[in-house]
């Protein structure tokens, strides 16, 4: 199936009328997925947005639920968002970034409303990146430029349209209602041209780099990998799978509302014990953590790395922290077993 | 789905302070149906987030034993913002109970064995749970000898002490008390818990070790155990991290790649032995 990029605010315009459509809108030099009330307002020829798709399911700051106390009891009033939503333009590795916080989200024990309820009542239609910025490493961690893990629709930039490869059952049923036209062959070879041109030149090698933090939590690389870290937690508010959360209450006596916001693994207060105790003091745990998490402990537990390779954090830190640069370097690094 | 962010609003219907320093207060909390007590099934050794409404939530381990039906108890040391106001509060209010969370000490284990419970300070309050539990007289036969060795830096800081006092008449349990230099009045040992544990503690054949206490007790105390003969898979620990959720999404409370709120809090020696010392 085929869309005219032409077309493509119409079919906005149409889906707007049905459900809550995000898409990457402008804002400044950067973009950010945005719920849209026009189509003509996607933006679809940027690089991928500055924070990742995400914030849709689990947002920044997000009200868990209203209470009021009294002398004889607790009213508590939860508003579980269940509104029918696409995504529209997403990229495939924000989307593999979603499929793996589904293991978060519905672990072993417990579900999370919030952030489930909105992933099952939401399409995700994504776009194929024909030009992976310099930064971009998806296919060192699984991923790909047209990866379509997570998607139930992907597009594929031919020029002047998309050409639509249906991924799910979902996916089909909002193609079925959209009425695309079939493909040509003409448009599937040049599709298959697209994909074949799209290239992520960085590579980084993980072989062997799990079975070396399984070995070296007390290794000496860590003393000096952290060194220029500043502990901002710019990287972890950037990245697509970072799921770190704290629960606060907003309320004037009894009255008010408990809120969960985004919290980092950077920060020394996130581990800090009432008794003044911290088991990750410095930096130099923190940053141990980071990576530990997400390149093993990630793995041990649910048999994938968390990192998607989006590259957000190496473009956005303040002191070009750089992880490929990071996971080489351990890697690389001497194993040491004693503590 | 069940929302596990949701607490369960109970009444405090008993505010006590349960150390002379006063820092230590232990809260009584009662069901409003018998619904509410349904939904709240728990086990010795598992927690509870605790929330002041208006003030936030604190995880806090379950202090009463599931024998004890009707109401749920939890000692707690005056630290932080939400400790404080709990300690502030009047008999009568409402607070917020999310759980039960957490695993539990594997009593199934215990069965036919003998156990020596180990504990310092206030951090006898799970330990408080496991021991009422296993006495509860319909199930005080599964279990061999039950020895209960607990110091405090003075006698004014044991937690309990009705209780205490009830022990050490009741043939079914062995309980030493220590304290940790001699005052007036004293009846019970004087020293701290390794010395005393490896005077008193009983064979490590068949017993399992529970063991619960500041850091320093658990750091001098551990080769004690080993040198009696505990295999690490028979010294059970219950840890304690910073905790937000308490269901395993927050980040906060890992331990390498366990979170202490849905994989812990209690571990065997054994298994802490395989991940890094962040606690």
């Amino acid at each position: 199936m085929i869309i005219s990029k032409k077309d493509i605010p119409g079919f906005l315009d149409k889906l707007i009328s049905e459900y809550q459509v995000f898409a990457p809108v402008q804002e400044g030099s950067y973009t950010l997925f945005k719920s849209i009330t026009s189509g003509t307002d996607a933006v679809l020829t940027a690089d991928n947005t500055k924070l990742p798709a995400k914030e849709i399911f689990f947002p920044q700051s997000e009200k868990l639920f209203n209470y009021n106390v009294t002398e004889t009891g607790a009213k508590l009033e939860t508003d579980i968002d269940d509104r029918k939503k696409v995504i529209f333009g997403v990229r495939p590795c924000d989307a593999r970034s979603l499929v793996l916080l589904d293991n978060v989200f519905n672990n072993d024990k417990f579900q999370d409303p919030y952030y489930l309820t909105r992933r099952a009542n939401t399409i995700m239609v994504g776009i194929g990146c024909n030009t992976p910025a310099s930064t971009c490493f998806c296919t060192s961690v699984k991923g790909g430029p047209f990866d379509t893990t997570g998607l139930d629709l992907l597009l594929i930039d031919t020029g002047d349209a998309f050409v639509v490869e249906v991924v799910s059952d979902k996916g089909k049923a909002l193609a079925k209602q959209a009425g695309f036209a079939a493909a040509s062959d003409n448009d599937k070879s040049a599709a298959a041209k697209a994909k074949e041109a799209a290239k992520v030149t960085c590579q980084v090698n993980i072989d062997g780099l799990k079975d070396k933090l399984d070995i070296n939590f007390y290794a000496p690389i860590w003393d000096k990998i952290h060194e220029k870290c500043l502990g901002c937690g710019a990287c972890t508010y950037l990245c697509p799978t970072c799921h770190c959360f704290d629960i606060v209450d907003d309320a004037v006596d009894c009255n008010g509302c408990r809120v969960r916001n985004w919290d980092s693994c950077a920060f020394p207060i996130f581990t800090l014990h009432g008794s003044g105790h911290n088991p990750r003091t410095s930096n130099k745990e923190r940053y141990r953590n980071r990576i530990m998490h997400k390149f093993k402990y990630f793995v041990d537990n649910f048999g994938e790395i968390a990192c998607v390779g989006c590259g957000r954090c190496i473009k956005n830190c303040p002191v070009n922290m750089d992880i490929r640069v990071v996971l080489d370097d351990v890697r690389g690094s001497e194993a040491r077993l004693d503590s | 789905m069940k929302n596990p962010y949701l607490p369960l609003p109970m009444k405090l219907v008993k505010n006590f302070t349960e150390t002379e320093d006063k820092l230590i207060h232990t809260f009584t909390l009662q069901y409003l149906s018998e619904e509410d007590e349904k939904s709240f099934p728990y086990m010795p050794g598992q927690f509870a987030e605790l929330c002041v409404f208006g003030k936030g939530e604190a995880p806090f381990g379950i202090a009463s034993s599931p024998s004890e039906p009707g109401f749920l108890k939890f000692s707690v040391a005056k630290v932080g913002v939400v400790s404080t106001a709990l300690h502030l509060m009047e008999e009568g209010t409402m607070i917020g109970v999310r759980g039960p969370l957490g695993n539990y000490y594997p009593v199934e284990e215990f069965k036919g064995k003998n156990v020596v419970i180990i504990g310092g300070g206030f951090a006898f309050t799970t330990l408080r749970s496991l021991a009422t539990y296993m006495l509860e007289p319909e199930r005080r036969g599964d279990y061999g000898n039950i020895t209960v060795i607990y110091g405090a830096r003075n006698p004014g800081l044991l937690l309990y002490k009705e209780e205490l006092a009830a022990w050490e008449q009741n043939p079914n349990i062995n309980l030493i008390t220590t304290i940790d230099s001699a005052v007036d009045g004293w009846n019970g040992r004087v020293g701290f818990i390794p010395a005393v544990t490896e005077e008193v503690a009983p064979s490590s054949e068949n017993t399992y070790a529970i063991v619960c206490g500041p850091p320093v007790m658990i750091k001098f105390t551990m080769p004690v155990l080993e040198k009696l003969g505990f295999p690490a898979e028979r010294i059970i620990m219950s840890l304690e991290n910073r905790m937000k959720c308490g269901i395993g999404m927050c980040g906060r409370c890992n331990v390498g790649g366990k979170y202490v709120c849905k994989d812990g809090p209690v571990f065997t020696r054994a298994q802490l032995n395989e991940l890094p010392a962040e606690y």
